[in-house]
């Protein structure tokens, strides 16, 4: 692996007094799609927090294309070529489409082209455009926060649970946008509690339990029984 | 029909003002969820500006106009939003609510002090005084025509800027998901900045038209905002062309009651009612009417946790509090001059206003901006009813009044947070429109209510009036205290906390907000019952009822104690403005001052001192040695060794800087112990060694000396210990998540859990 577009280094963090992350290592290479896996309450989201700069860790550092960020505002490491997706649905609910696609332009891009990106790749966009994205169903909602990470071409793309609430044949072309988002050079960190779904996009993974890496591996070789291993608590063999 | 024509020119003229502060008002809440109580006063402050820029100073019109609406507005609408509303995220509404009317009276106070009311000033004139023209034979004045190109330029401008730019959208965007929009790469803080300075525009705006055509005066300057809620109701919050008919309707309502009211169909009076004050209220009306035809509120599901913490009440602090609270005024009211036991008997009886929004506002999260009505509705069943002042009456009276505060808030049920703080203020204007004022109710302006008579015990004396709300407050206290213990209090808790919830365990929540604005209806009238003097409607008017509200959020409307400190806060103020001449001022713009400071303390500084005590809880050594350091103050005043003054300022020291620093003493290494053990000490001395009554001969600068001498000893022996060991009073919910217990902490967290131990 060259140097990594994305690391985190000996990270801890938490809410208030109660610390959800400690000594939490690892690193996304160039190009390279990584899976968060791990059961609930391992610390996932709270290191997507970290990441995208939600969350300010109390120690460690967090390295973006060689450069320590720690502590940077999200919005700047937005501008900066950071797309994160959060949990639940990425999108202002009580804005119209086109609205959602407009706050898109804060990364430098114009609407134009934002829009027009948007709309090739999922011509439903185009028919809703004018409607609340709110009203739109789950699968629409998330074609929309999609939509954000394909047009405005970032370095790093974070998703944080992009199944929720959604039927798996939905969730299976939405997983299939992202592998296209990853052909086109995009460096992918992507949280998932359902291990198959994602297993087959990624090109490694790493196993979260109790806020810390349990295991990593290239996703071809992470075995039924560390993941197993993971989720009911046993340590791996 | 030219009469017609003309005032409904004169009324759209009026409308098309209403409109501009009402659009105001929806931009800052549509952008920030904060609706801005103060919005009025913000547009008042501007009209007195460009009248000192333009009357006062003579610079030209025009460029008095910029600097007014475009540099000095924005720069205040963007200074409020960075220094005050950016620290209210995740506080409640109620918080917010308060912060506002903080602002408010902040900015009257500001105003009375800069431009005095008793002060001649030249004319504030309108734009081209006296040029007009004649549409279909009616002359319109130049400035109405003005008001009107105002008016659809604002509306243009808005709904551009709101749909057109980005920063319109993002300012959309930031209600719907603040961190969403930050991971988008917009800047949240500068678009709330943005629409803040834009709001404060247009309150500019819409205040020096409306000067031009009333006069230069503070209070329908500010209560224009009234009619501007009213206009944004209508459009719900968020329509900008709705809130604009809205606005027009207003007007025109306004203007056809004045074109007509003195005709002989026009009725004067119902059921023997006088309707004069009706035009006051007409805005009310609509509001009201708008408010209740809202579509019911939905209940919001999952948990919504607030930085507000209050904790339970125990029964052995609440009743040591409450027999120490009335041995304490028992004690010091023999002391008291005249006119000093009536500031304190009126800091009992707001302190008792304030405890009537516990139940209600503090437990239930119900904002209630109508307290004091309740308490003047109390005033006049005491007096009315037949009885003279006996304990039946009184009951009677309370009993009358909190049924109809049951009563009231049934229509406002179906209303929740700001839409349900918003009746509240309606009804309190509405009863003191159209009740207060009637010759059945405040006859010739005031009414005796007459003192309550207890057996065996003859009450004449202010003293004797001191000493019996100080004890009904401790009661009251009592009673919110065993309401909060009980079944009622955790129902209330529930319907803060998750209406959704609640509703999916069966729990009837409109009876429970029947009884929490039951419950505050009759402890706020038990405050207008006990007044014992004679009383007039000013006392209960609405505007009165703000501080009150303000206060009791800033002392901390979840605790008994919150509620002691607001009131007496509220009494402490007047003092201030009574005593000092010279601190008047200062005392205008005090309570609004304390209230900004809400974002940073939202649970209320009641709470934060409680805090500060918990760390005494359990080490009777060192209460014991408290207490023996309070009977030797005590009796060294007694023997007239401290004078009166003394006693007051090293009383507070001693309870409110040393005693909170004792643990950490104890608990320090040796050689810090030592230095702060000499700095509270001589800290102490030198307090106890001054003759306060002498040294200064004013009492606001003996309460500013008080401040001054407990921060400086309080906060110091703090900073001398700082490094060494620190005894937390952690809360238990933390304990042992980043590593093991200890023995002693299980111990700690039985004991808060009351889990017996052996």
């Amino acid at each position: 692996m060259t140097e990594p577009i994305l690391e985190l280094r000996n990270i801890r963090a938490g809410y208030g007094a109660i610390e959800v992350l400690h000594d939490l290592s690892f690193a996304v290479g160039r190009g390279q799609v990584v899976v968060l896996l791990g059961p609930n309450g391992a610390g996932k989201s709270t290191a997507i927090k970290v990441v995208s700069g939600l969350l300010r860790p109390n120690s460690g550092q967090l390295i973006v294309a060689g450069r320590d960020v720690t502590g940077a505002r999200p919005d700047a490491l937005a501008r900066a070529g950071l797309c994160t997706i959060p949990e639940g649905r990425g999108i202002f609910p009580n804005l119209t489409v086109r609205e959602n696609l407009v706050m898109a332009t804060f990364t430098g891009f114009k609407l134009a082209d934002v829009e027009e990106r948007a709309y090739s790749r999922f011509p439903r966009l185009s028919e809703r455009r004018n409607q609340l994205a709110g009203t739109m169903s789950g699968g629409e909602q998330q074609m929309l926060s999609l939509a954000r990470a394909l047009a405005t071409e970032p370095a790093i793309l974070l998703l944080d649970e992009l199944s929720m609430g959604l039927a798996p044949k939905i969730v299976a072309e939405l997983y299939e946008q992202v592998a296209s988002i990853a052909d086109d050079g995009v460096s992918v960190l992507v949280v998932e509690q359902f291990a198959r779904t994602v297993l087959g996009v990624a090109d490694w993974a790493v196993v979260l339990a109790h806020g810390t890496v349990q295991a990593a591996g290239p996703a071809s070789e992470i075995g039924e029984d560390v993941l197993a291993g993971a989720y009911l608590g046993s340590s791996p063999t | 029909m030219q009469q017609l024509l003309t005032f409904t020119i004169i009324g759209l003229s009026t409308g098309a003002i209403y409109a501009v502060v009402a659009s105001g008002l929806v931009v800052t809440y549509t952008t920030s969820g904060i609706f801005n109580l103060a919005h009025g006063a913000t547009g008042m402050l501007a009209a007195f500006t460009y009248w000192q820029l333009r009357f006062d100073w003579d610079v030209p019109a025009p460029i008095a106009l910029f600097l007014t609406l475009f540099v000095l507005c924005p720069l205040f609408g963007a200074l409020t939003e960075r220094v005050v509303m950016r620290g209210l995220q995740g506080t409640t509404e109620v918080v917010r609510l308060s912060v506002t009317v903080a602002l408010f009276a902040f900015m009257i106070g500001l105003a009375n002090w800069v431009w005095p009311s008793d002060s001649s000033r030249e004319a504030f004139l309108k734009f081209f005084e006296g040029n007009s023209v004649s549409i279909a034979g009616i002359n319109v004045s130049w400035h109405r025509i003005i008001t009107f190109g105002c008016a659809i330029l604002v509306a243009i401008v808005l709904r551009l800027v709101l749909f057109r730019t980005r920063m319109g959208v993002a300012m959309r965007a930031v209600v719907d998901d603040r961190n969403l929009t930050e991971l988008n790469g917009g800047r949240p803080d500068r678009v709330s900045m943005f629409a803040w300075a834009l709001s404060a525009t247009l309150a500019g705006l819409a205040g020096i038209l409306l000067a031009g055509e009333q006069q230069l005066n503070i209070e329908p300057l500010v209560l224009l905002v009234i009619n501007a809620y009213a206009a944004a109701i209508i459009g719900r919050l968020k329509n900008l062309p709705l809130t604009f008919l809205g606005a027009a309707v207003l007007g025109l309502l306004d203007s056809y009651y004045l074109a007509y009211s003195d005709e002989s169909w026009f009725p004067q009076s119902a059921f023997g009612f006088s309707l004069a004050g009706i035009r006051a209220a007409i805005p009310t009306i609509v509001l009201f009417i708008a408010l209740l035809t809202r579509p019911q509120s939905r209940l919001r599901a999952g948990i919504v946790r607030f930085r507000e913490e209050t904790r339970v009440p125990e029964w052995s602090t609440s009743i040591l509090g409450a027999v120490s609270l009335v041995a304490v005024v028992v004690a010091i009211s023999g002391m008291l001059t005249r006119s000093n036991t009536l500031l304190l008997l009126n800091g009992f009886t707001m302190a008792i206003v304030a405890l009537s929004l516990v139940p209600l506002t503090g437990y239930a999260g119900q904002m209630s901006l109508a307290p004091l009505t309740f308490a003047g509705l109390g005033a006049i069943a005491m007096a009315k009813l037949p009885g003279d002042g006996n304990i039946a009456t009184f009951v009677l009276a309370v009993v009358i009044v909190a049924v109809v505060g049951g009563i009231v808030a049934l229509p406002a049920l179906r209303l929740s947070g700001i839409y349900l703080a918003l009746s509240t203020a309606a009804f309190a204007v509405l009863v003191t429109k159209l009740v207060f004022n009637q010759k059945q109710t405040f006859q010739s302006g005031n009414i005796a209510v007459p003192i309550l008579k207890i057996p065996f015990v003859e009450i004449d004396s202010p003293r004797g009036r001191l000493i019996l709300t100080a004890t009904a407050f401790s009661l009251l206290g009592l009673l919110v205290v065993a309401v909060r213990r009980s079944r009622l209090g955790r129902r209330l808790i529930a319907l803060k906390d998750s209406p959704a919830a609640a509703a999916t365990l069966g729990m009837n929540l409109t009876r429970t907000k029947v009884a929490a604005f039951a419950l505050s209806a009759g402890i706020g009238a038990c405050a207008g019952a006990l007044a014992g003097d004679k009383v007039s409607p000013q006392q209960y008017d609405f505007t009165q009822s703000l501080p009150v509200v303000l206060l009791a959020v800033v002392g901390g409307v979840g605790t008994v104690g919150g509620a002691l400190f607001g009131g007496l806060l509220l009494g402490g103020n007047s003092v201030l403005a009574s005593v000092v001449p010279s601190l008047k001022n200062l005392s205008k713009i005090l309570p609004g001052t304390i209230g900004i400071t809400l974002g940073r303390n939202p649970s209320g500084a009641a709470t934060q001192t409680a805090e500060a005590f918990r760390v005494l809880k359990g080490r009777w050594n060192l209460l014991v040695f408290i207490g023996a350091g309070a009977f030797v103050i005590w009796a060294l005043t007694a023997a007239d060794v401290l004078s009166h003054w003394t006693f007051v300022v090293t009383g507070v020291v001693w309870f409110l800087a040393v005693a909170p620093n004792l643990p950490l003493v104890v608990a320090s290494s040796s050689a810090r112990r030592a230095t702060a053990v000499v700095y509270l000490a001589a800290g102490l001395v030198i307090t106890a060694a001054i003759d306060w009554s002498t040294a200064l001969d004013v009492t606001g600068q003996r309460l500013i000396a008080i401040v001054i001498l407990v921060a400086v000893i309080g906060l110091g022996a703090q900073r001398i210990m700082e490094s060494g060991p620190r005894v937390r009073a952690d809360s238990p919910d933390v304990i042992g998540l980043d590593r093991d217990f200890s023995g002693e902490e299980i111990e700690r967290a039985e004991r808060e859990l009351r889990v017996v131990i052996r």
